[in-house]
């Protein structure tokens, strides 16, 4: 499904990604863990297409097609969708108006009919349930007054209503308690446990790995995979630390 | 990135999306500006004597002034003797139904996306129960085309007229208002369209009345070089309540055409006004050739005790904007609120804002005042609060935010506060931000392009405003708000 070539990107001329080859196929789930300034972020963001984030050299190809030659709303069209490390605000916007307009869009990029508004009601308010959101959250401005915990939540609720084929989960597990964290792993799995879709999480720690476990374990390290493995690796992480494992 | 700059140019030099011309023959008063064309416009609409008189003072008055120049606006100079000041189309006939207007005329309400399909519920033609209640007087040009809904408006004792209309039907109730909100000597362009003001729309609702229908005037300047002087007097008696819409568009068009307008509104004891601009006049091209010149000076007086006047204004198009929707809160209790959105892009210049001045007691105001701009535009929100010396415990609260989608744009606030009543609370807030790339990427990774999710960023930050909007206008506006910034990120 995703297919990442000796990956090079820099950020204002400073190399962050420094060869980076990854494949990643249909029905599977990679974890990419790493110590921080390692470049798992950078490799969310180039993913979604993030203007300032140069792809200096390599290739990544989605489904066949050439991932970078496409804008980010493309790219989500597509089937990518990236949560957010940092879930962004925006004031006076609701949930449910951006929501709508945004699956919407990708669904008219796709040469689909719209989604009416109680049709988009209903699928938005099924997500919020699953993933144990007030429905009330969907008409407050997105993002907005929402704790840590809700913004995170409210990406898996994003998540659900544009049923993505493939999803790119920076931190998604940071700041969540424990209760919240089971939730957002049942939300992963339900959402994302199928044969014909894949994740990337990328992640510090082992707990969310516990409730969505990785078919393949990733060390990413100085811009470049380190070591490969199966979820045992993550294991090995969490006792050894990142110096003992990435060295 | 060169993608990026490549499909912002293609949307910058995308056609203004409602410039077009409509073909309908003109009847216009000889060019220029002078008695003789005073009396021309008079003369053509069969006015009394008392008008005529009033226009030639204005006009005498008018030729001893100066265009003020203490706004942040480059105006360029403008050539009075050089403009049409009156055209009404050909076909003019009073029409019994929208079925009988000129086709053409229907046709460019259609590209506007004006509801004239509606019409047929405003004509009453579907069911008793049409969902939107709004009744339209289409000012096509200078001269009003059709007016629906009037039996039903003057089963209810509501006047809905053309200025015209109401001049030679009401003339005492016009005579007695007109100019007493905007003084013919206010200012030059109040002045210049005392003088030649073509034609607009005076409404009436008698003491208790509440309107049964939203109000609405579509404006749209349509003759080369004509120059659009509107006149609007609304009077709210004791205890009765009116919303009024007020849109515009205008076709693409090279060179500059002057807008001045007056509105009056006037509320008495308990009265309540609500007043709805959209503006949309064609703003230019990209690189500053054409557009509007809209100067417009409009004014409610809350005379009466507890009167409420709202203005709420979305500001999209035009060239230059130079407009001070103003409440004078005379009556004791009385209410003033301004709400706006201004947007700028291109080379557009806006200098908007508002005065509220508080003369009764217990007055109270407010402001919310958005401003955008964008490309090299230039947007000043510029507000009076005035408490005069026997105006006790007076409240107001001003809130003024910008945002700048561009590096070489300007947003301005320049707030006057003056207080003669140490009772007054006065509160001041002001905000200016750049629009947020995090909020942009994160929209667009949802699957929204980059012209969607700048039109969504900024309806969220003109939402305060918005919602203040009668329903069916707030859809329109929010649309047209994607459209002026089209292309405008980068």
């Amino acid at each position: 499904m995703l297919k990442i070539e000796n990956l090079h990107a820099e950020i204002d001329g400073k190399p962050i990604l420094k060869g980076l080859t990854l494949t990643v196929n249909a029905g599977e789930v990679h974890a990419i863990m790493g110590p921080n300034g390692a470049g798992k972020s950078t490799l969310g963001y180039v993913l979604g297409g993030r203007p300032g984030y140069e792809v200096t050299k390599g290739s990544i190809s989605f489904d066949g097609e050439d991932l970078l030659e496409m804008e980010p709303h493309e790219r989500a069209a597509a089937g990518v969708f990236l949560g957010f490390q940092y879930p962004v605000e925006i004031p006076g916007v609701s949930n449910v108006q951006f929501l709508r307009e945004s699956l919407n869009a990708q669904r008219a990029t796709r040469g689909e009919a719209p989604l009416s508004g109680a049709e988009f009601l209903k699928v938005a308010r099924a997500q919020a349930d699953a993933l144990g959101l007030d429905q009330e959250m969907l008409k407050r401005p997105v993002n907005v007054g929402f704790s840590g915990g809700e913004k995170k939540r409210n990406e898996m609720v994003q998540m659900g209503i544009i049923d993505p084929k493939f999803a790119i989960l920076d931190e998604t597990d940071s700041g969540l308690d424990i209760d919240a964290l089971r939730i957002v792993g049942d939300g992963i799995n339900r959402i994302m446990r199928k044969a014909d879709k894949a994740v990337l999480l990328i992640t510090h720690y082992q707990r969310l790995l516990d409730y969505v476990r990785p078919d393949v374990v990733h060390v990413l390290a100085d811009g470049r995979i380190v070591r490969t493995g199966g979820p045992e690796l993550a294991h090995e992480l969490e006792r050894e630390g990142y110096g003992q494992v990435a060295a | 990135m060169a993608t990026k700059n490549a499909e912002a140019h293609a949307a910058v030099s995308k056609k203004y999306e409602w410039g077009f011309a409509t073909d309908i023959e003109q009847d216009f008063a000889p060019k220029g500006l002078s008695e003789d064309t005073v009396r021309y416009i008079s003369a053509k609409k069969g006015e009394p004597e008392w008008m005529l008189d009033w226009r030639l003072k204005a006009f005498r008055l008018w030729q001893t002034m100066e265009a003020p120049d203490w706004s942040k606006l480059n105006v360029p100079p403008i050539d009075y003797q050089d403009a049409y000041y009156y055209a009404e189309p050909k076909a003019k006939a009073t029409i019994k139904s929208l079925d009988d207007l000129d086709p053409e005329i229907r046709r460019t309400y259609e590209k506007l996306g004006i509801p004239i399909e509606e019409q047929k519920l405003l004509a009453n033609v579907e069911g008793a129960e049409p969902p939107r209640r709004v009744a339209v007087d289409a000012v096509f040009d200078s001269v009003s085309v059709a007016t629906t809904f009037r039996k039903e408006l003057e089963a209810a004792g509501v006047i809905f007229r053309s200025i015209s209309e109401a001049i030679r039907e009401y003339p005492d109730l016009v005579r007695k208002w007109l100019g007493k909100v905007v003084p013919q000597r206010d200012n030059y362009f109040a002045t210049l369209n005392s003088a030649v003001f073509s034609d607009g729309t005076f409404v009436y609702v008698p003491e208790g009345v509440r309107c049964p229908m939203e109000l609405s005037t579509y404006f749209r300047i349509n003759a080369e070089n004509t120059g659009q002087f509107e006149r609007t007097l609304i009077v709210a008696d004791k205890g009765a309540y009116v919303s009024y819409l007020e849109g515009c568009t205008a076709p693409m068009r090279d060179e500059n055409q002057l807008h001045a307008a007056v509105v009056e509104l006037v509320a008495l004891d308990d009265a309540e006004i609500k007043y709805s601009t959209v503006q949309n006049w064609y703003p230019g091209d990209e690189n500053g050739v054409g557009g509007i010149y809209n100067f417009v000076t409009k004014r409610a007086l809350c005379q009466g005790r507890n009167s409420k006047v709202s203005w709420t204004q979305v500001e999209t198009g035009s060239a230059i904007t130079w407009k001070y929707p103003s409440c004078v809160l005379a009556g004791d209790g009385s209410v003033g609120e301004f709400y706006s959105v201004a947007v700028t892009n291109n080379r557009q210049q806006a200098d908007t804002g508002t005065k509220m001045i508080h003369l009764g007691k217990n007055t109270r105001s407010t402001i919310v005042s958005k401003g955008i701009s964008a490309g090299r535009s230039d947007n000043t929100y510029r507000g009076l609060v005035r408490v005069g010396p026997t105006a006790e415990n007076v409240r107001n609260f001003t809130q003024c935010d910008s945002l700048l989608l561009s590096d070489q744009c300007g947003a301005h606030t320049v707030p006057y506060i003056e207080v003669r009543n140490p009772s007054a609370q006065i509160e001041h807030e002001a905000t200016t931000s750049k629009i947020s790339e995090d909020q942009l990427f994160y929209a667009m990774s949802r699957g929204l392009d980059q012209e969607a999710a700048v039109a969504l960023i900024v309806n969220g930050f003109a939402r305060e405003v918005l919602k203040q909007l009668p329903m069916e206008f707030a859809v329109e506006a929010q649309k047209l708000l994607g459209i002026s910034l089209e292309g405008s990120v980068g």
